[in-house]
């Protein structure tokens, strides 16, 4: 039962966005719509899951020296696999994500997982961690793509649920829902609200101001 | 007697110290080794479908760029989609050729030696290198009347080969429009050529001038005069290879002595 903390912590306790603030950069691109998130959020937890598991398989033969060069290589190569296959079976979408798929390799939660579990542990548990932290990306991803999309153009995966003005309908689409600005802004309004339920996840401050009674102007 | 067996070889690379250099090197290069077999073998395997997904995208814009066209869907009415006809054309000998054009693959040909002329340096204003000797025109005729010209377009880009779509209206001179077919340009700056909005741009613009000279081009900056169109700002590099691939491809190692022949009527079918 203790191996799969490794997979539910992640989901919310330890999860990469909200909490350790990593992939911030693909989830601002990608979260404009519902299809293009779960896309992503799939391909990530693919190369993510067998990045883990193939570099924990090996991991007592990987030189401490080019440990880093060897976990990107095998996380490079995996992208470009996912990358080819988006292409071949997901066209449409593959236009969509452009380059940000590419950009998996320099996800900070993919090299993050490589080097901080998957180096130290056996391929079961890194499994597991690299499945919860994959699902826990994910969830983050599908919240503020449905924020986005529902409020930005008034569809979920792609089919009308608010019609809009221009249709005919009452709902106004958000234009700035569309823009990377305001998946900051979800982002943040989760983060609060996640740590006010979990006050654990607050931080201490590393500054605190204080007053000294005793201090006379210069 | 030295041990000849494989798996002890391995066995004894496996106990070497990580930090020995032979490991090193062996761990190196064996995960690089494995790790480019997976990614070509992936793609070699994926290629033909991501060339039909291709395929149907280009058939897709031919479609969108058709519809887009001022008149395009009443003339299309009144003379039916079947007056569009594909033809593929030889352009070393200005002749239409009896070659299906549904299964013709131009940009295979352009690499072909048998199938293409190399490009003399001086022509050579695109970047290309080699011209594919056959090329897939499409003509719009209503009644004996040409209506239509879509000619397919290339050119070297700043950091990728584009390949457009342009149609010319019945007098040859007129831009009909423009289509970005493929490119794989900056994103946000170069690549901001697919969008409507630049393509929209074209439609109205006059290829030459009295003369005959090839004066259509994209400028850094305002157009300002029938001959230019607007330049996307950070992309002057882009804009200048679309200007190439129209002065390359119009011109006289292109489809310059094709758009004579039809001038005059006298392309025979």
């Amino acid at each position: 039962m203790r191996a799969l903390r490794h997979l539910y912590s992640p989901i919310i306790d330890q999860n990469p966005i909200t909490l350790q603030i990593l992939g911030i950069c693909s989830a601002l691109a990608v979260t404009t719509s519902m299809t293009t998130s779960a896309v992503m959020a799939v391909a990530l937890i693919a190369v993510l899951v067998i990045s883990s598991l193939v570099i924990s398989a090996i991991r007592r033969h990987i030189p401490n020296t080019i440990r880093l060069i060897v976990q990107i290589t095998i996380i490079a190569s995996l992208v470009i696999v996912a990358d080819q296959l988006i292409q071949a079976f997901a066209f449409n979408v593959s236009q969509r994500l452009s380059i940000f798929v590419g950009l998996i390799v320099t996800n900070c939660l993919v090299l993050g997982r490589a080097e901080a579990f998957a180096m130290q542990n056996p391929p079961g548990p890194a499994l597991l961690d690299a499945l919860g932290n994959g699902l826990g990306y994910s969830l983050i991803l599908l919240i503020v793509g449905f924020i986005r999309e529902l409020l930005g153009a008034g569809t979920l995966f792609g089919f009308t649920v608010f019609v809009s003005i221009y249709d005919g309908g009452w709902f106004t689409p958000l234009n700035f829902m569309l823009l990377a600005p305001s998946a900051f802004f979800i982002l943040g309004l989760l983060i609060w609200g996640i740590r006010t339920f979990r006050p654990a996840q607050i931080e201490p401050p590393d500054y605190k101001i204080t007053i000294d009674p005793n201090r006379r102007a210069p | 007697m030295p041990d000849l067996n494989p798996i002890s070889w391995w066995l004894k690379l496996l106990a070497l110290p990580n930090e020995s250099r032979t490991k090193t090197l062996a761990v190196a290069f064996l995960v690089s080794g494995v790790c480019a077999l997976v990614v070509s073998s992936a793609a070699v395997i994926l290629e033909p479908l991501q060339e039909a997904n291709r395929a149907a995208e280009r058939q897709a814009r031919l479609e969108a760029m058709m519809a887009a066209m001022p008149g395009m869907a009443d003339i299309l009415s009144e003379s039916g989609a079947d007056r569009l006809e594909s033809v593929v054309v030889d352009l070393n000998k200005t002749a239409v050729t009896d070659i299906d054009p549904a299964g013709f693959d131009m940009r295979a040909a352009a690499t072909d030696p048998e199938t293409s002329t190399p490009i003399p340096p001086e022509a050579d204003v695109a970047g290309l290198g080699r011209r594919t000797n056959y090329a897939v025109v499409h003509i719009l005729r209503s009644g004996d009347a040409l209506r239509l010209v879509i000619l397919p377009i290339s050119a070297a880009g700043y950091q990728s080969t584009i390949h457009a779509n342009l149609a010319l209206q019945g007098d040859l001179n007129t831009v009909a429009g423009l289509s970005i077919v493929e490119q794989g340009e900056t994103p946000g700056l170069g690549a901001r050529i697919e969008e409507p909005a630049w393509q929209a741009l074209w439609p109205g613009k006059k290829l030459a001038n009295a003369e005959g000279e090839i004066r259509l081009s994209v400028v850094r900056g305002r157009a300002t005069n029938e001959y230019e169109v607007d330049g996307i700002t950070g992309a002057t590099r882009t804009g200048n290879a679309v200007t190439e691939a129209v002065q390359f491809w119009l011109g006289d190692f292109g489809y310059g002595p094709l758009l004579d022949k039809l001038r005059a009527g006298a392309l025979d079918q």
